[in-house]
């Protein structure tokens, strides 16, 4: 695994996300409030809306555009609305934000 | 920790509906054992009816499938009688010598059919309408016999003698009584049913007794004898002349019992380690056999065995539906009225349409309705809600669509729409849909409903017709509250006033206290909660409370309208609408500046950036340099004016003037919902004044305030609300309004909407009556907006708020593999 070294976790608000320009559109990075990070293509499966715009609460993201609940580690979404947004490795280590990219298979 | 043993006697409706609830608080508590008497996992009992009517299969009602027991962990053991409680041991012991040891017990054995006590009642072919069983016995014997006699003509038993005639029998309806469904109608309306259940095909035979049954000369049942002598012949005789508690286990273990299981207003028996819910338990001396009350009791039940101990249950006001095709019928309430009630009847015998309603105080306290229900779910409102009806009293008996323009909500449709119909403009679900899925998912809510079909989830505004539909479908089991009574949403069984009220009393100041106080289940709440409990804080603790950017939606954060593709667009504040040659020039500036694709005039009266990036908002803000025109906000949005006096040859009053100065008042002001204002000079009202949360239309003689009207979803004319003199006048009395609106209502919930609930009285007798309170009102929302300031120019000045326009730069980025 390729691990960039993205920014200290405290330039990301708790139960905040920041964006960063990847090769195939946004990332949004997330941090809960247990301080975890996690990794998602900045568009909701629904209708393409950017969920680093959404409200963050527990392990998911709400969707700014029509409320799709989004789960941050696997970018399913909740049932019954069906869909993936696709998700990379992020990791929190000496307060540094970590990121991994993962290709689309 | 180790775990509680929760041992169930029962495996209804009723029961596993308190485990569901029991899970959604807590899945940790419990090791839980399920004893079931019938061999079948929990299935939706109301629905044997459709299924002997040939209308739905034995595989369409069942709610809970054996997957879900076992990710439950739940010990599910069917075909298992319990015949003993040992309360000194506390365990229950099954027919088959099974036991299971208890820390609590839970009750839930439901009740069975009257078995009339007359000679021949066990003689083969005669039988209860219960369960999967007995419909299975009626659909067997419809292929095999003739003649089938149905005992006791309530609801139980006209459903189950349309559907044994719909399978080919030749059905007779016993019935005590002088009507028909003498509970649920009165006499007329109980004479037109049978009048139109005979043109069907059913006989009956009213004010008749059954003295024996008869052998055939072969075990089975061959005739039924009345008491007058009279026999006819019966192949299938259906006792559904009422039910009986289950409540000899209970009894035998020495447990209080009078007509049902005795339990107080949190669901326990006397033994406070055994509960008792459902049709077998009797609460105030009531024994419910419809499934709403039974679900109630089942959220109070599980709430305390899951140990948190606050919710009561205090008894339910139910309604009843006839689940016979083509038949439309519908009643709720204290519909036979009594002393010091009023009755308003309206009575078609031809056209086969019978309306009663029944009205104490001034208030609708029953409706029985006949051959034209649409109005049921309305009425049934109205009832639970206990609105005054004083000022609708002579439109009430031609519903809702009578009280003027019902817009797109439109309940009264929902009988009469077709299948293919759309009834979700937003999501585009038709009526068959949601229908579909109520009944093959089981749904009693709206929520349900909106989670399986995204019906009436988006802007809401047919909710009330979701709610229709889903009453119309399942009848009395729909589970449907008015917002003050709902929860907040999944996350606490709590609503939003005693959230408020919990606010206020113990002085919460921070979301995340607010939710350990009041044992949320959630660790941070989602999306419906958090927003709330923001408002909630900020508007009761002024400067004390911090507000939480995380805790808003995208617009509320970013300060600006998100669009589809995730741009937004940016409003600047002008005051009363009036802007100048310099605003227009610098708008006009940022316009080509940031390559805006779209300017547009918005429906308040100002100028609309469409399309703009959200790095690029504080740029635009710092060009305009213009204070934030909150057109995203839960706050106050436009005063809308007209030109009023100073130009205008009809004018009577400065209304332009009154609006920038009411505009100034409110600037920053958050809100349970969006505030929308406008004044007018002249009755001509060019400003659209009837349609606003406050609405001024200037006079000669001064100015008109109403208040309540609403443009959107559904068109509400705003209410008169009182004359004044002057413009300061004005100011004052808006002030004051809406700080007990911001006070008073629940988060989402509009003027209009507040208004209908707490009533035009209790406004007046807060801001018309008592100058103090006008003064004291006033005085707050001035407080409140002390500490407020533009936001726009907040984040351009405070680097740290910026963050949230900014890209993180990142250079290599590669895809690793």
């Amino acid at each position: 695994m390729n691990w960039l070294d993205i920014c200290a976790l405290e330039e990301i608000n708790t139960l905040g996300s920041r964006i960063i320009a990847g090769p195939k559109g946004d990332i949004a990075i997330f941090r809960t409030s247990d301080d975890e990070v996690f990794a998602l293509d900045d568009r909701c499966p629904h209708k393409g809306g950017p969920l680093s715009q959404g409200l963050i609460y527990g392990k998911r993201v709400a969707c700014p555009l029509h409320n799709w609940q989004i789960d941050l580690e696997t970018g399913e979404a909740q049932a019954p609305d069906i869909g993936c947004a696709h998700h990379h490795s992020a990791r929190v280590e000496n307060g540094r934000v970590l990121l991994a990219l993962r290709e689309a298979s | 920790m180790k775990k509680l043993k929760l041992v169930m006697i029962g495996n209804g409706m009723a029961g596993v509906r308190t485990l569901e609830e029991l899970l959604k608080l807590s899945n940790e508590l419990y090791d839980i054992t399920v004893f079931g008497a019938e061999p079948h996992t929990n299935y939706n009992r109301i629905l044997l009816s459709p299924v002997l009517a040939g209308e739905q299969t034995f595989e369409e009602i069942v709610l809970n499938d054996l997957d879900w027991y076992l990710e439950n962990n739940i010990k599910l053991l069917l075909n298992r009688k319990v015949v003993e409680i040992d309360r000194v041991k506390r365990r229950v012991i099954a027919e088959d010598g099974t036991e299971a040891e208890y820390d609590r017990l839970l009750i839930a054995t439901g009740s069975t059919p009257f078995i009339l006590p007359i000679p021949g009642n066990t003689l083969q072919g005669v039988i209860g309408y219960r369960d999967i069983a007995d419909t299975q016995a009626m659909i067997d014997t419809a292929k095999t016999h003739k003649h089938a006699v149905v005992i006791g003509g309530g609801l139980l038993g006209l459903e189950a003698a349309n559907g044994l005639m719909l399978r080919g029998m030749h059905v007779t309806v016993v019935h005590i009584g002088e009507w028909l469904l003498e509970r649920q109608l009165d006499k007329t309306s109980g004479q037109l049913l049978q009048t139109a259940l005979e043109a069907r095909g059913l006989h009956f035979r009213l004010c008749e007794q059954t003295q024996a049954l008869h052998d055939a000369g072969n075990g089975r049942v061959g005739s039924v004898q009345f008491k007058n002598g009279d026999i006819i012949p019966a192949d299938l005789v259906v006792m559904a002349a009422g039910i009986r508690p289950n409540t000899e286990l209970a009894e035998k273990s020495g447990i209080p019992c009078n007509r049902g299981i005795l339990v107080n207003d949190t669901m326990q028996t006397y033994d406070p380690r055994v509960y008792a819910i459902g049709e077998c338990a009797s609460h105030r001396g009531i024994a419910y056999g419809l499934v709403a009350p039974l679900f109630e009791q089942a959220k109070v039940c599980a709430n305390h065995l899951a140990q948190l101990g606050f919710a009561t249950y205090k008894g339910s006001v139910t309604s009843t539906k006839l689940k016979v095709t083509g038949i439309d019928l519908f009643s709720a309430g204290d519909f036979m009225g009594g002393e010091g009630t009023e009755t308003i009847t309206l009575s078609d015998p031809i056209g086969g349409v019978y309306k009663k309603l029944v009205i104490k105080d001034d208030v609708l306290v029953g409706a029985c309705l006949y051959g034209d229900t649409a109005d049921g779910g309305w009425y049934f409102r109205q009832i639970r809600e206990n609105h005054g009806i004083g000022e609708i009293r002579d439109h009430l008996m031609f519903g809702e669509n009578a009280l003027g323009d019902v817009g797109h909500q439109g309940q009264d449709k929902a009988m009469s729409m077709a299948d293919t119909a759309e009834v979700c403009g937003c999501n585009g679900v038709c009526k068959g849909t949601i229908v579909k899925a109520i009944q093959e998912h089981g749904l009693f809510s709206v929520d349900d409903v909106k989670k399986h079909t995204k019906a009436a989830s988006s802007c809401g505004s047919c909710a009330g017709l979701v709610e229709q539909i889903l009453i119309n479908t399942v009848g009395g089991a729909a589970d449907v509250k008015p917002k003050s009574e709902k929860a907040i949403c999944g996350c606490s069984d709590l609503n939003h006033g005693q959230i408020r009220q919990a606010i206020r009393d113990q002085h919460l100041l921070t979301i995340a206290g607010t939710m350990s106080y009041l044992n949320w289940r959630t660790p941070n709440g989602c999306a419906t909660c958090r927003p709330a409990l923001n408002y909630y804080l900020i508007s009761t603790w002024p400067g004390e409370a911090k507000d939480d950017p995380q805790s808003r939606l995208i617009n509320e954060r970013a300060h600006a309208n998100i669009q589809k593709d995730g741009t937004y667009s940016v409003v600047p504040r002008m005051w009363g609408g009036v802007t100048n040659p310099s605003e227009l020039r610098r708008i006009a500036d940022v316009a080509d500046k940031y390559n805006v694709p779209m300017v547009k005039v918005t429906g308040g009266q100002r100028i609309d950036l469409l399309g703009i990036k959200k790095q690029d908002l504080p740029g635009v803000w710092k060009d305009l340099d213009m204070p934030s025109g909150h057109a995203y906000g839960k706050s106050i949005r436009t005063v809308k004016t007209c030109v009023g006096s100073e130009f205008c040859r009809f004018g009577t009053q400065n209304s332009t003037q009154l609006g920038i100065e009411l505009e100034h008042d409110l600037f920053n002001m958050w809100s349970p919902h969006k505030v929308k204002l406008a004044v007018s000079g002249c009755p001509r009202n060019c400003s659209e004044a009837g349609i606003k949360d406050v609405g001024i239309i200037g006079v000669d003689s001064g100015w008109e305030m109403y208040i309540g009207g609403n443009g959107g979803i559904k068109t509400e004319v705003a209410e008169f609300f009182v004359k004044l003199k002057t413009a300061e006048e004005v100011r004052e009395y808006n002030g004051a309004f809406l700080q007990l609106y911001r006070e008073e209502a629940f988060y989402l919930e509009r003027t209009v909407h507040y208004l209908q609930r707490v009533g035009m009285e209790h406004i007046k007798k807060a801001v018309l009556e008592d100058p103090e309170r006008r003064k004291a009102l006033n005085d707050r929302l001035q407080f409140s907006l002390s500490f407020e300031q533009d936001p726009w120019k907040e984040r351009l000045e405070q680097p740290l708020l910026k963050k949230e326009f900014e890209v993180i730069p990142v250079k290599n980025l590669e895809v690793s593999v």
